[in-house]
């Protein structure tokens, strides 16, 4: 890894305007890495002209505190003129005419796009080994997975590839390889940053969030592409997301709460190790730990794969090799669309549909997909009731840690039930964050603090005070 | 009560996806573990509640009133497998 490489992306970008780097050797730096994890699908074009366009307006003295840093971007992002995949044989071709929000949002404040990342394919898994194109490896151990779905982006960052990314979160996708990575994951707020250009997968879960080396770097990226979008329905009519505050406060005083449901013996013995030594050192710093119980977070995981198909196999009735895509022939337009969508979706995006399509149909809709709907909503009351007198919940983020590349692979239900402490923050559309918390068979450790809607600003602010008072930073071994 | 191989052919039919027999009989199995995995959740009583369709309450979003400039054609058949005069090729739908 290079010098740059070991920086903050807050740190360097107070390189940028002080003078002491140019944008273009930054992102010539991180660009020519050799990418040993596989987490890229496609590079950017244009980085000359983007690197211009960043320094003249530090240049200017216009920029922010990430102008001229660069990042890498979740392949199911859209990006204009360039490759936007999903990571999928379906959209092996697809070039956008338009630019997610967030694309625009990144241009305007002058942050260098290195490219698209890989992920597990639209978004679906949890570990990255669904790609149609390739496997990508974690930086702490080759052999092992860097989790998913946001994989690539978090391997970029953890593997020193780039200092920040972007990933989307519908089921844990940012905060799950986050963890497994050791890096920092932030998903908002559901409707804080706009999810428009973001290929659907499950829309009521979807959002798109950032990954960096720390929280003051999560908090920085998620300023830039956050606020209120009029191309997104279910934008929240807010500000974006403020960092005045990042720095001030304490953890005296501050009552945070455990559920027991995620701190049974179903996560590894390291992992509760190394989440609840951090309890204790947050005890010390005058933190109040209160034990409370959620019962509906043990079906947490079934809620999640009824709805989350369900709505999966309404969004992707769009890939039909009608409008974009390659087209597989076939006699008559239902064989045309069956076999193109039949030969070029992978097996998990097929078997998601075909549930969702189950779960949908006339006979089964109250007894799964209604009833889901039912659970989310006592699910979600019953995070709001503990957080009416919290001011967070923490758990560890991912059971586990870092798992072998293909260990999993034959046994697709067991990797899913690992989502049980992740789930519950897209159900109820809380934002939540992942921060390394130590490391278990020499792999990180990630911890969860979730609190209530809207409360984004609160929850960085409480999750850079833990991670100044943990003083825990995880760098890969070479 | 697990589903059979001809519902999952049926589901899949309906799904618009052409898998051979291999693929389905794989898919039966992994269904029917999901499935059954599934039944935890009448374990909850969830007598009288609605269901919660979003995870943020937002109603009656509307666009203002304004023309807007959308894509330009060429944009908008840049990605499609065939098209012809400015217009997307479909595949037959209705026969002679």
């Amino acid at each position: 890894m290079s010098a740059l490489s070991q920086l903050s992306a807050t740190e360097i970008g107070a390189k940028l305007r002080a003078r002491e780097l140019s944008v273009k050797e930054v992102a010539e730096s991180f660009a020519t890495a050799e990418d040993r994890v596989g987490a890229f699908i496609t590079r950017s074009k244009e980085l000359d002209e983007q690197c211009l366009r960043a320094q003249s307006l530090i240049d200017e003295g216009v920029g922010g505190p990430l102008t001229g840093v660069p990042v890498a971007v979740k392949d199911n992002i859209s990006t204009r003129g360039l490759l936007t995949t999903c990571a999928s044989k379906i959209l092996a071709n697809y070039i956008p005419p338009y630019n997610a929000t967030v694309m625009d949002k990144l241009e305007a404040q002058g942050l260098v796009s290195l490219g698209k990342t890989n992920l597990d394919e639209f978004a679906m898994g949890a570990s990255t080994e669904t790609s149609a194109y390739h496997v990508t490896r974690n930086p702490w151990d080759f052999e092992r997975s860097p989790g998913g779905s946001s994989g690539g982006s978090a391997a970029a960052v953890s593997g020193g590839l780039s200092p920040l990314a972007l990933g989307s979160d519908t089921g844990g996708s940012i905060r799950q390889p986050a963890a497994l990575c050791g890096i920092v994951g932030f998903k908002p707020t559901y409707g804080r940053v706009s999810r428009f250009g973001l290929v659907a997968f499950a829309s009521s879960l979807d959002q798109i969030g950032p990954f960096g080396k720390s929280v003051e770097d999560c908090a920085n990226l998620a300023a830039v592409i956050s606020g209120h979008d009029k191309h997104d329905a279910t934008s929240l009519p807010r500000d974006p997301i403020s960092t005045i505050n990042l720095k001030s406060g304490s953890l005296k005083g501050r009552r945070i709460a455990l559920p027991v449901e995620l701190f049974d013996d179903s996560a590894e013995p390291g992992v509760l190790a190394a989440v609840t030594s951090a309890i204790d050192a947050l005890k010390r710093e005058g933190v109040e730990i209160v034990q409370v119980s959620i019962p509906e977070i043990k079906v947490g995981v079934t809620t999640y794969y009824i709805i989350a198909p369900a709505e999966a196999s309404s969004n992707l009735a769009r890939f039909d090799g009608v409008r974009f895509g390659p087209r597989l022939e076939g006699d008559g337009h239902v064989n045309v669309v069956a076999e193109t969508r039949g030969r070029l979706f992978g097996s998990e995006v097929r078997s998601r549909i075909v549930v969702g399509t189950y779960v949908l149909s006339a006979g089964y809709y109250d007894a799964y997909y209604l009833r889901a709907q039912q659970v989310r909503g006592k699910m979600t009351a019953g995070f709001e009731d503990v957080l009416k007198d919290c001011d967070a919940i923490l758990s560890p983020t991912s059971p586990v840690v870092a798992f072998k590349i293909g260990s999993l692979k034959d046994d697709p239900l067991a990797l899913k039930l690992l989502d049980y402490c992740t789930i519950p923050a897209n159900m109820g559309g809380f934002p939540a964050i992942s921060l390394p918390c130590g490391l278990s068979e020499g792999l990180p450790v990630g911890l969860q603090l979730l609190s209530g809607i809207d409360h984004d600003e609160d929850l960085l602010q409480l999750a850079f005070l833990v991670e100044q008072s943990l003083g825990i930073k995880l760098t890969p071994p070479q | 009560m697990g589903i059979t191989l001809d519902e999952v052919r049926h589901v899949a039919k309906l799904a618009r996806l052409e898998m051979g027999e291999a693929d389905l009989v794989a898919l039966q199995s992994e269904l029917n573990a999901l499935l059954g995995h599934f039944q935890d959740i009448n374990s909850i009583d969830v007598t009288g509640l609605p269901g919660k369709p979003h995870a943020v309450p937002l109603q009656n979003i509307w666009a203002d009133d304004e023309p807007l400039v959308g894509l330009p054609r060429e944009s908008a058949l840049q990605n499609a497998p065939a098209a012809k005069a400015g217009l997307f090729l479909v595949p037959t739908i209705i026969e002679d």
